[in-house]
C-alpha cells in the first residue's frame, strides 16, 4: 500500500530559530501515529505544515502522493485538521457551523446532511445540534472541533491535542473515536497524555527541540520497554560474578540487601535464563519480575538525553 | 465554493449587532438628507421656473444625496471591512479555510463578495428614496441611474481596500484606521485642482472623487468605469498574496 503521508527531510525556521529540523516519515492508512513532545518540541510547527498552513522552509509533503505546496487543492482534499485551537465560529449553531465546514469541504450538497447525520451521532452531538456554540461548554466545542475535522471524511486526520479539555469519560469516548477511526484512515494526533499514546496508537515518534529522536511502532516500544530489565529476591547471598557471564547482562545493581536489578540488552529477553541460574544454583528464589517500564520512561529518558 | 464563502461572510455579519446598527443609522442619516434635499427643492422651485434650462429635480435632489451617501459609505466600510479577515486570524478560524481544499483566491474573493453584497444592499435601500419622488414629479431616469451604477463601483472600490488592510493588519481597528486613511487620501487628491491652477494629472488620475464625479453627472465614460475596475483588481491581487506570504513567515 502506498504511504498516504509522506514527509521527507522537512525543516521549518522562524527568523534564526529551528523549530522542526530535518523530520522524515511515512504514514499508511489504518495506522494511528502518536506524536509527543515536550511544550515548545515542535509537535505544533509541524502539525501546521503538514496541514497546509505553514508552508515549510525546506522538505517535501506528500498526501496521497499530490505535494502540498504543488497541489494544495488536491493534496488538501483528503485531509482533517483539528488545529491546537478549535476553528470554531461561535456565533453559528452546530448544525450551521458544520453544514458550513462540509460545504467548503466539497461535500455534494445532497450527500451533506447524511454526512452531518453520521458525524453528529459519532461525535455525540446530537443533543445540541441546534445550540450556539458560543454557549456551549469547552467539552463540546472539543468534540465540534473533531467534528469539523472528519466530517469529509477525509483519508488522512491530523488531530492536535484531540482530547484537551474533556472529562474522563469523553476522553474514553473519543480514545475510542480515534480507535476506529485508525481502522480506515491515517490519523496523527499530538498529545501530552502518555497514557493516550499507548492505548490508541499504532506508532508512536517523539520529537525534541525540533528533531524526531524516537520513531517505533507501539508493539516494538512495548516490547523493548517492558524486557529490558528485570527484578529478583532471594534468600541467601550471591555470586554476581556468574550472573555477569551471561552474554547480553549489561549489569546488576543492588537495590537493598537481597534484592537485585539486571539490566539487560534490548534484543535477547534473558528473564528465564537468568530464573534457572538462579535456581541451580540455590540462592533461594522468592521473587522474580521483569520490569514493566511505561511510555513515560522512555520518553522522560529520551527528552532528557537527545540522541 | 465561491458563493458559500460569499453566503457565510454576509450571514456572518448580521450575527453581529453591527450590521443592523449601520443599516438603521445609515437610513436615518440619509433619509434627513434627502428630506433636506426635497426642502431645498420645493423653496427653489419658483425660483428655477423663472430660469432657462435650469437644474431639474434630479440635480438638486438625486446628486447631493449620493454625494453625501459617498462620504457617510467612506466612513463607514472600514468598519464593516475590518473584521473580515483580521478577527478570523485573531480567532484562530482562519485555520479552516487554510486547511481546506480552497485557494487564497477563493477565500478572498468570497470574503469580498459577501460584504460587498452588504454594501451593495445599503446601496439599493438608498436608491429606494429618490424613487418615491415618481410619485409627484418626474425623475432624469438616465441620471439617476448613473449615480446608482457610480456609488456601486465605489463601494466597491472601497470594500476591496478594506478587505486588503483587513489581511494585512493584526488588529481590526488597525484595519478600520488603514482603510480610513487611505481612502481618505485618494478622496482628497482632488483638492489639488482646486488648488494650484495646473493640477497634477497623475495625482487627479487617482482621485477616487473625480471618477465618481464624472459618472454621477451622467457621462458613463469607460475610462472611470475601467478605473475602478483596476482598483478593486489591484487590491484583491494584493490581499491574495498577502495571504499567500502568510504561510511563508509568521
Amino acid at each position: 500500500m502506498s504511504a498516504l503521508i509522506e514527509v521527507e527531510h522537512l525543516s521549518r525556521y522562524f527568523g534564526k530559530i529551528c523549530a522542526v529540523n530535518d523530520i522524515s516519515f511515512k504514514l499508511s492508512k489504518g495506522e494511528v501515529l502518536g506524536f509527543l513532545g515536550v511544550n515548545g518540541a515542535g509537535k505544533t510547527t509541524t502539525m501546521q505544515m503538514l496541514s497546509g498552513c505553514l508552508a515549510p522552509s525546506q522538505g517535501i509533503i506528500k498526501i496521497n502522493d499530490y505535494n502540498i505546496l504543488k497541489d494544495p487543492l488536491l493534496a488538501k482534499q483528503s485531509l482533517g485538521y483539528l488545529p491546537d485551537t478549535p476553528p470554531l465560529y461561535k456565533d453559528l449553531t452546530v448544525k450551521e457551523y458544520l453544514h458550513y465546514c462540509a460545504q467548503i469541504h466539497a461535500i455534494p450538497k445532497q450527500r451533506i446532511n447524511a454526512a452531518l447525520d453520521t458525524v453528529f451521532s459519532r461525535c455525540g452531538l446530537t443533543s445540541v445540534t441546534n445550540r450556539l456554540i458560543s454557549h456551549l461548554s469547552k467539552g463540546f466545542q472539543q468534540r465540534i472541533g473533531i467534528a469539523q475535522a472528519i466530517v469529509h471524511n477525509p483519508d488522512l486526520i491530523i488531530l492536535d491535542e484531540p482530547t484537551i479539555g474533556l472529562d474522563p469519560i469523553q476522553i474514553i469516548e473519543i480514545r475510542a473515536l480515534i480507535k476506529e477511526l485508525g481502522k480506515n484512515h491515517g490519523v496523527i494526533l499530538s498529545t501530552h497524555i502518555l497514557n493516550e499514546v499507548q492505548e490508541t496508537c499504532t506508532h508512536v515518534q517523539i520529537i525534541h527541540q525540533g528533531k524526531l529522536i524516537v520513531k517505533e511502532s507501539i508493539d516494538t516500544i512495548n516490547k523493548s520497554i517492558n524486557e529490558s530489565s528485570v527484578i529478583f529476591k532471594t534468600t541467601r547471598p550471591i555470586d554476581k560474578q556468574i550472573l555477569l557471564t551471561i552474554p547480553g547482562v549489561q549489569n546488576l545493581e543492588v537495590l537493598s540487601n537481597n534484592e537485585f536489578k539486571i539490566n539487560f540488552n534490548h534484543s535477547h529477553d534473558l528473564t528465564q535464563q537468568i530464573a534457572e541460574i538462579i535456581i541451580k544454583q540455590d540462592w533461594g528464589l522468592i521473587e522474580i519480575s521483569p520490569v514493566k517500564k511505561n511510555l513515560e520512561t522512555l520518553f522522560i529518558a529520551s527528552t532528557e538525553e537527545p540522541a | 465554493m465561491i458563493i458559500g464563502i460569499a453566503a457565510q461572510e454576509f450571514k456572518s455579519h448580521f450575527k453581529t449587532p453591527m450590521a443592523w446598527v449601520l443599516l438603521a443609522v445609515l437610513q436615518i442619516i440619509l433619509g434627513y438628507i434627502f428630506l433636506t434635499q426635497v426642502e431645498t427643492f420645493d423653496l427653489m422651485q419658483v425660483k428655477l421656473a423663472s430660469i432657462e434650462g435650469a437644474p431639474g429635480l434630479t440635480d438638486i435632489i438625486v446628486t447631493p444625496l449620493f454625494s453625501n451617501a459617498a462620504i457617510i459609505l467612506l466612513l463607514v466600510t472600514p468598519l464593516l471591512t475590518m473584521r473580515v479577515i483580521c478577527e478570523e486570524r485573531r480567532n484562530k478560524t482562519l485555520t479552516l479555510l487554510l486547511a481546506a481544499p480552497i485557494s487564497n483566491m477563493q477565500i478572498i474573493i468570497g470574503k469580498y463578495l459577501g460584504t460587498l453584497t452588504l454594501l451593495w444592499l445599503i446601496v439599493m435601500l438608498i436608491a429606494l428614496m429618490p424613487l418615491s419622488l415618481l410619485m409627484g414629479g418626474e425623475l432624469d431616469i438616465g441620471k439617476y441611474l448613473a449615480n446608482v451604477l457610480a456609488l456601486i463601483l465605489l463601494v466597491a472600490a472601497f470594500t476591496a481596500t478594506g478587505i486588503f488592510l483587513s489581511t494585512i493588519a493584526s488588529h481590526p481597528t488597525i484595519a478600520a484606521m488603514g482603510t480610513f486613511g487611505i481612502l481618505l487620501i485618494l478622496w482628497l487628491f482632488n483638492i489639488s485642482k482646486t488648488i494650484s491652477d495646473q493640477p497634477n494629472e497623475l495625482v487627479e488620475y487617482l482621485s477616487l472623487l473625480n471618477h465618481y464625479q464624472n459618472i454621477q453627472t451622467g457621462l458613463i465614460n469607460s475610462a472611470d468605469i475601467l478605473y475602478f475596475f483596476l482598483f478593486v483588481a489591484t487590491f484583491i491581487v494584493l490581499s491574495i498574496s498577502c495571504l499567500n506570504k502568510q504561510r511563508l513567515q509568521k
